[in-house]
């Protein structure tokens, strides 16, 4: 097997006094997409935070393609370069229309001509189904709508790895479908993921795997059939059970 | 399609309403006209109204006075917007400033601190003395005339509020604005500069022409410095009649003047209103 896109050493990371990563260890193969699931609190978003170097990690190490990110001397900007994150409330630039959403940062990060950039923004919004609304501004937009401008916000970067963070969680119900949608999609691409979810439905279906985290570890993990129908770790079946209610 | 029809309750509801409205632009409108007045019967019927009318609102005075305040309120407009333009891109900078992060920037950081604590203690007055008899004191080659250094001085003063109210702007934009742009890969002078400045400033547009109502009548300031404006020329008249007339047409035409920078503003925060309510 090629060496993991993304490798997580013993990842700590405290707030105050209160411990949210415990020495926490994750290997991401190429084109895997694991799923990150748990309890609120679990540190499943601190996770993918410290991944992407929005938060530093307190101790132990963060991998990209075997660079150690985590290291001193890096400059965060040029990882998070390849680094795609989406966030639970999409976090659009309320006063930028969709299309300068989406090409903010080809075109001031990545130097890209701004026609070339916008052609390529237009090609990923169309395919999602959002052409007709790239001169229009977020407030606009449903939230399904919305958070899939985020990921094509994301992804117009053409990321090494993609970290979704409940991004469904905000949508209703309705919503849900088209985003997921998009995801399952990304999937067959052959993008590599990391996703925080509490759709366990979604989880079973799209991922690889999936990790159960306890107080910022992860407690179980391995394919969705065996982690989310048959756990051995009690915390994940009383976990689980609730869901079922 | 079949049209919809009104049903017969929402029509009573309906007539209801233009009722309620019909009674209550009654109620103002005679509520108003009780107001007035009392208040005409009670300012003409003032044992002394016949001559404060003779020594205010003398028609004569006014019109005799009216060319030399109004060349007294073209140096109020060009002042105005000498100022406004100076003083809101020195208060954006030094609000900027105050942003900067690293070591490399605590000298910047540090003295926008200071400004900001400096300009807003200091009276606005002795600021103007300072820069219109102080600098010319110093008989440097070239010192600017009286109307650039009395301008000069009410930049300063008022850049040092813009710039905080400029600061609460930037302060009010969300985290996870910032954390957005960042994961995009965009370094912090770059979120600043098209994610956090552009959403700010738009923001703090209603505070900020609220302060420009301010400078208005504060640039007639400079007159202390022996440059005659509106208020000056008024007092010029009046001292010459010995009739007050030339300021009450002085203070009217300061209203005017103001009026439409004051419904600009109410209209800009009542947009801004509405903006942050359809969210």
């Amino acid at each position: 097997m090629s060496d993991p896109v993304l490798s997580c050493r013993s990842v700590r990371k405290v707030f105050g006094s209160r411990v949210v990563l415990d020495g926490l260890d994750l290997d991401v193969a190429e084109h895997e997409v694991v799923a990150l699931i748990g309890a609120s609190g679990s540190g499943k978003s601190t996770l993918l935070r410290c991944v992407n170097l929005l938060e530093p990690v307190d101790d132990g190490s963060v991998r990209l393609d075997g660079e150690d990110i985590t290291a001193p001397r890096v400059n965060p900007d040029l990882v998070r370069r390849r680094i795609g994150i989406v966030f639970q409330s999409y976090n659009l630039f309320p006063h930028l229309t969709v299309l300068k959403n989406v090409t903010l940062a080809p075109v001031r990060v990545h130097r890209r001509a701004r026609a070339d950039a916008e052609s390529s923004a237009m090609a990923l919004l169309t395919r999602v189904g959002l052409g007709d609304y790239a001169g229009a501004y977020p407030d606009r937009l449903s939230g399904g709508q919305q958070q899939r401008v985020a990921i094509v916000r994301a992804l117009v970067n053409a990321p090494r790895l993609l970290l979704l963070d409940e991004v469904t969680s905000a949508l209703d119900p309705e919503l849900v479908g088209e985003v997921l949608a998009m995801i399952r999609d990304l999937k067959r691409d052959g993008m590599t993921m990391v996703l925080a979810t509490h759709e366990m439905g979604f989880a079973r279906e799209v991922a690889d795997r999936v990790c159960f985290l306890d107080a910022g570890r992860i407690l179980e993990q391995g394919p969705p059939a065996s982690v989310l129908d048959d756990p051995r770790n009690p915390r994940t079946r009383q976990f689980l059970g609730r869901l079922a209610l | 399609m079949t049209t919809y029809t009104v049903s017969e309750v929402q029509q009573e509801r309906i007539a209801f309403r233009r009722k309620q409205t019909v009674r209550s632009v009654l109620v103002a409108a005679a509520s108003t006209a009780v107001l007035g007045i009392v208040l005409v019967v009670a300012v003409t019927g003032a044992p002394g109204w016949d001559r404060v009318k003779d020594s205010f609102f003398d028609l004569a005075t006014a019109r005799e006075a009216l060319p030399a305040v109004l060349r007294g309120l073209w140096l109020n407009v060009r002042l105005l917007v000498i100022c406004t333009i100076g003083a809101m891109a020195l208060g954006l900078a030094v609000a900027w400033a105050r942003t900067l992060r690293g070591p490399v920037f605590f000298p910047v950081r540090a003295l926008a601190t200071g400004y900001t604590y400096g300009f807003r203690g200091m009276p606005l007055i002795i600021v103007l003395y300072l820069f219109t008899f102080g600098i010319p004191g110093l008989r440097l080659q070239g010192t600017p005339s009286v109307f650039w250094l009395g301008a000069a001085a009410l930049i300063v003063t008022y850049a040092g509020y813009l710039a905080e109210v400029f600061r609460a702007g930037i302060e009010s934009v969300h985290p996870s604005q910032v954390a957005a742009a960042r994961s995009l890969g965009l370094t912090y002078r770059q979120t600043m500069r098209h994610v956090v400045l552009p959403q700010a400033v738009r923001r703090v547009a209603p505070p900020l022409l609220n302060d420009t109502v301010a400078l208005q009548k504060d640039v007639g300031l400079v007159s202390l410095a022996g440059l005659v404006d509106g208020v000056r020329a008024a007092q010029i008249a009046t001292a010459q009649t010995f009739n007050f007339t030339p300021y009450v047409l002085a203070g009217v035409l300061f209203v005017l003047m103001a009026a439409p920078l004051i419904a600009v503003t109410d209209w800009v925060t009542l947009r801004a209103a509405r903006r942050q309510g359809s969210r």
